[in-house]
């Protein structure tokens, strides 16, 4: 069947246009369009919208509010996300990352999802087309009915030194990720308080470490905690055995990875 | 099959094409332009064969819906030499036997004429980092890497602006 | 990077008068590949191009009940559903231009699928997308058949059939074997005086070629009742005479034009789209493009086929091996394509660059419900040098000697005899390991250090052994040997100069399957001692002779100097 492609100037007029829901909404198509080579025969309808409000970073009310069609050049290069140029960085080669976008990284599945799972140790909030606000867990629950809407925004705080990221791949530069972690972890008098640690690779979609959060909570990050954290680290994940390696090798190396990267803070 | 007219600059030069409705701009360039430089691989995104400059940065031909450049600027391979005069990039390429079979070597140049352009003295992690999403099969990549780095050396992609 | 020339090695063997080596020459191809001209084949342009798509299989091995086109042919786009039927030859070996193997592979499957993604049908539409829907709409009446992915699982009786030409699931080598034999001296009785017994067991993964330009074809009526095909193979005339025999038509009418490939390394010998374009092109009239995706590619391009190894070592305690066995399986997927030639070449190979006086090899081509594998640089070489370099270091672990030592110890030397009973000529793995060691700054002993390709070798080294237990195991019947093509021919050559009978009428012969067997054969215990060896090192015995080259044929002039150093004509000039 033949393909429509519908562009509209706000995001509002491309909400409407997806009632129906044979029609995707395009970010910067690095997901999409593979699709769409390939005629997958659950899309009929591709919804753009040019507003330029979507490509836009900007600090508002103490968060920086990211436009959903942002890349993750535009990511890694703008003073106001700098926390988050680690992650962006690291998301595809520089022509992917060149049309990537974040609200795209929030409905990739694995292996896909590095940004999501920063966004989500970072507590960011989703901003939808009707404007409404929603907190990017609800969003990544696994039974979730994702965002109810387009996502025109995602806001965050900036974590002040506080967030970390590591990226487990076999080809590097550019592969993609065996397990990403993502790590918020607020240190105010030198003891760990909330920290939120986000593996993405352990499951369909980025989800938070409850066990290796809890071995954090209230420490400082000495050795006996991060060991704690490290042999917490793969507790109630199902991870999936696939191409790229066996759910085995990732419940094994979650914890390494995880004590590598918090020993790298210290 | 619904067709949409779109309107570009290709190499500098103006552009008017029909385009089916959801295809690829590495299809049109192809197809509809008849720019045979970027080069089909995969279509999913991971070889970088097809890679082209749209408006200043690389994009993966492949993955970019074609009505998305209308009114923009799409830069190939085809665009790189002056008539017979080769830019720097390319020279560097054939004294460096940075192509073997030839056919990453077309989204090879474009992404390191895109780093060039923005970075005319680039380290060798940058190199490698720029052309990281093209794949070579055939090279080994150091060639290439060695090439980009010489022509950075003698003045950068002349051009690539 | 730049290279390092050791003029100093052999230097005396050649003339040092060459005007290309060494210097850096341009490609004759790179001006068009930096400005991106070179004419690949997906670079031709025809208007209202089709598209063939494949519908395949997902199963590994299945019956086909019945294949409704209906809904696809009435797709929008779709110009035509080519199925078996429409194929006038549809059966191949691609070495059957070679004249080897039987015909085991259809272009698109009739009764049944032996693999993931074999063909049942192509679609030619005018689009892309519209191909790949209608491909979806392909009706297929499956029932899923029993399956085997594991080379030795596949021979074992009651194992599912893969491959109807070869009922026990393995090649047939010269009409004879189920499996591609070497034997030279006695391996059995060498292993029971050998002071150590070093067995090891060795595979490699199925590896793909990967080429970045995915295979393809495209087709076009020409004038004169021609058809043109521009074409991504390796392998032109392999090609056009696979397509001359799945076609039924004379090659005249067929205009290949290649030479351009985006990265082939093996992969691009199949000949798969060259037949499939030109069949899409004269049922529908236009020109016709089969390409594969990089899916397609990836899982059903022929792959560098998988290989296990089992090796047993018979070694003494001052380092030389005595006795060296195989016992080799390569998984060919569910055709022969290269994999039976692969063996061959493999096997010429052994035991590997040393002067081993017993050696034994039974390898088998076994047929599994994998993608049929094909070439890929160095195969059927490749997977047995990667065990027999790693049992060397077993070996030399096991006898507690330098892995290095162990190599220079047991190198093939000029003059020496090998196993397929040619003398060792230009013979350089000493030297090779000298100067690996010095480049890794390996210490090696004075001994080692002092050894050399040119002495050492030869002598008791060149002889033949004096007995070679020799056996019929894996012995099959109702193959005809010598010429697969030839239908008519009797089953033991009966002569030289045995006459060809005329091609095609005789019924293919029914084949009688026995497992092949992995022990020993029993043979009589033997009857020479193992040819005496120089002791290692020893001072250089006597240069043997060289053995002269053969005297020119009459009329030819005699070789020009450089030749003689060429692997062709295989001589040092000393
Ligand atoms: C070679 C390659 C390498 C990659 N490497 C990585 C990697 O290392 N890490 C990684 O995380 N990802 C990687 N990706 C995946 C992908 O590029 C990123 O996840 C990217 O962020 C997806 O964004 P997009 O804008 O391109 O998505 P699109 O393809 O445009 O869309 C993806 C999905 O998101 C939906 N969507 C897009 N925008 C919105 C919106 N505003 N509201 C609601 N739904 C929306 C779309 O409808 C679609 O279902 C890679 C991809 C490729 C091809
Ligand atoms: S063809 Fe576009 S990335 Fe491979
Ligand atoms: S030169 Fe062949 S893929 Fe790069």
């Amino acid at each position: 069947m033949a393909v429509t492609v519908e562009t509209y100037a706000t995001l509002a007029e491309a909400q409407r246009a997806m009632a129906g829901g044979r029609a995707r909404f395009l970010g910067g198509g690095t997901i999409l369009m593979r699709a769409l080579n390939e005629a997958d025969p659950s899309i009929s309808t591709i919804v753009r919208a040019t507003d330029p409000a979507l490509r836009q970073i900007r600090p508002e009310g103490g968060e920086i509010m990211i436009g959903a069609g942002v890349t993750m050049a535009e990511l890694a290069r703008h003073r106001d996300t700098a926390f988050l140029a680690p992650v962006a960085r690291v998301i595809g080669g520089p022509q992917v990352r060149a049309a990537a976008t974040v609200a795209g990284n929030l409905f990739a599945a694995a292996p896909y999802g590095d940004m999501a799972a920063a966004l989500l140790a970072l507590g960011a909030t989703i901003e939808t087309a009707d404007g409404r606000r929603q907190p990017i867990e609800e969003l990544m629950r696994p039974s979730g009915s994702g965002a109810g809407g387009l996502v025109a925004a995602v806001r965050v705080a900036d974590p002040r030194g506080a967030f970390h990221f590591c990226k487990v791949s076999r080809v590097k530069p550019k592969g993609v990720s065996l397990i990403s972690i993502a790590a918020l972890l607020p240190r105010p008098g030198g003891r760990i308080e909330r920290p939120r640690i986000v593996f993405n690779g352990m499951g369909p979609r980025p989800v938070r470490a409850a066990e290796a959060e809890r071995a954090l909570e209230g420490r400082s990050l000495d050795a006996a905690a991060i060991a704690a954290a490290a042999r917490a680290a793969a507790e109630g994940f199902d991870p999936p055995d696939d191409a790229l390696a066996s759910a085995w090798y990732r419940r094994e190396v979650a914890g390494v990875h995880l004590a590598r990267l918090l020993t790298g803070i210290r | 099959m619904a067709q949409k007219p779109i309107r570009f600059t290709h190499n500098g030069a103006e552009r008017a094409v029909f385009v089916e409705e959801g295809a690829n701009l590495l299809d049109v360039l192809r197809r509809g332009v008849g720019d045979l430089t970027p080069k089909y691989g995969c279509g999913q995104g991971t070889c970088g064969a097809c890679t082209v400059i749209v408006d200043g940065a690389p994009r993966l031909s492949c993955l970019t819906l074609a009505e998305t450049v209308d009114g923009g600027r799409v830069d190939t391979v085809a665009g790189l030499a002056e008539g017979n005069r080769l830019s720097a990039l390319q020279e560097a390429f054939m004294s460096h036997f940075a192509a073997q079979c030839g056919y990453c070597t077309d989204g090879m140049l474009m992404s390191a004429t895109a780093l060039l352009k923005d970075n005319p003295r680039p380290t060798r992690e940058e190199v490698v980092e720029a052309i990281s999403g093209n794949l070579c099969r055939c090279t080994g990549y150091e060639a290439i890497i060695e090439a980009i780095l010489t022509a950075a050396g003698s003045g950068g992609a002349r051009r690539a602006g | 990077m730049a290279i390092e020339f050791r003029k100093d090695l052999f230097a005396d063997e050649r003339d040092d008068d060459l005007n290309e080596i060494g210097k850096p020459t341009q490609r004759q191809d790179m001006l068009g590949h930096v400005t991106g001209r070179s004419p690949f084949y997906d670079d031709h342009l025809f208007d209202g191009l089709c598209h063939i798509r494949c519908a395949r299989s997902p199963h590994h091995h299945a019956r086909i009940r019945r294949v409704d086109t209906s809904a696809a042919e009435r797709m929008p786009g779709v110009r035509r559903v080519i199925t078996a039927r429409d194929v006038p030859h549809n059966l191949n070996t691609l070495l059957s231009l070679l004249d080897f193997g039987l015909d085991d592979e259809e272009l698109i499957a009739s009764e049944r699928v032996a693999y993931k993604g074999e063909p049942v049908a192509a679609v030619i539409a005018d689009t892309e997308r519209q191909a790949r829907e209608a491909c979806r709409a392909v009706r297929v009446d499956w029932e899923a058949l029993p399956h085997v992915l594991d080379v030795e699982e596949a021979i074992k009786p009651g194992a599912p059939a893969v491959n109807p030409a070869y009922p026990g699931n393995l090649f047939v080598y010269h009409g004879k074997y189920d499996h591609q034999k070497l034997r030279y001296g006695d391996v059995e009785a060498a292993l029971r005086t050998a002071d150590h017994v070093v067995t090891g067991r060795y595979q490699m993964s199925p590896i793909e070629q990967a080429p970045i330009e995915t295979c393809g074809a495209i087709a076009a009526p020409e004038t004169n009742d021609r058809f043109v095909c521009y074409t991504s193979t390796q392998a032109l005339f392999f090609s056009l005479g696979t397509a001359v025999k799945l076609l039924d038509v004379s090659s005249a009418r067929l205009h290949f034009i290649g030479g351009t490939v985006g990265g082939g390394f093996g992969g691009k010998v199949d000949s798969l789209h060259e037949p499939m374009a030109i069949l899409g092109t004269m049922l529908t009239g236009r020109p016709c493009k089969y390409m594969f995706d990089r899916e397609e590619e990836m899982q059903v391009g022929a792959p560098r086929g998988a290989e296990r190894w089992y090796l047993t070592d018979g070694v003494m305690n001052d380092g030389r091996i005595v006795a060296r066995k195989f016992v080799g399986y390569f998984d060919a997927g569910a055709t022969t394509r290269l994999s039976s030639y692969a063996i061959i070449k493999g096997v010429g190979h052994l035991p590997g660059p040393y002067t081993i006086p017993n050696v034994y090899a039974d390898v088998y081509c076994v047929f599994t419900n994998r993608t049929p594998a094909t070439a890929m640089r160095g195969f059927g070489v490749t997977g047995v040098d990667f065990a027999i370099e790693s049992h060397m270091d077993e070996v030399a672990d096991t006898i507690g000697m330098d892995p290095i030592e162990l190599r220079i110890l047991n190198a093939y030397r000029d003059g020496d005899m090998k196993a397929h009973r040619r003398l060792a000529k230009n013979t350089a793995l000493v030297e090779c390991c000298q100067v690996a060691a010095g480049k890794a700054g390996w210490g090696l002993s004075q001994a080692a250090r002092a050894a050399s390709s040119l002495t050492g070798g030869g002598g008791a080294r060149a002889e033949l052994p004096a007995f070679t237990a020799t056996d019929e195991h894996g012995r099959v019947a109702g193959f005809s040997s010598g010429s697969y093509a030839q239908g008519g021919r009797p089953a033991e050559p009966t002569g030289r100069g045995d006459p060809r009978p005329a091609p095609g009428s005789a019924p293919r012969p029914e084949p009688r399957h026995e497992p092949p067997r992995h022990e020993p054969p029993r043979h009589e215990p033997s009857r020479t001692p193992e040819p005496r060896r120089e002791p290692a090192y020893a001072g250089a015995p006597p240069r043997p002779e060289p053995p002269s080259p053969a005297p020119p044929a009459p009329g030819e002039p005699p070789r020009r100097a450089p030749t003689r150093f060429s692997s062709i004509s295989g001589l040092r000039r000393r």
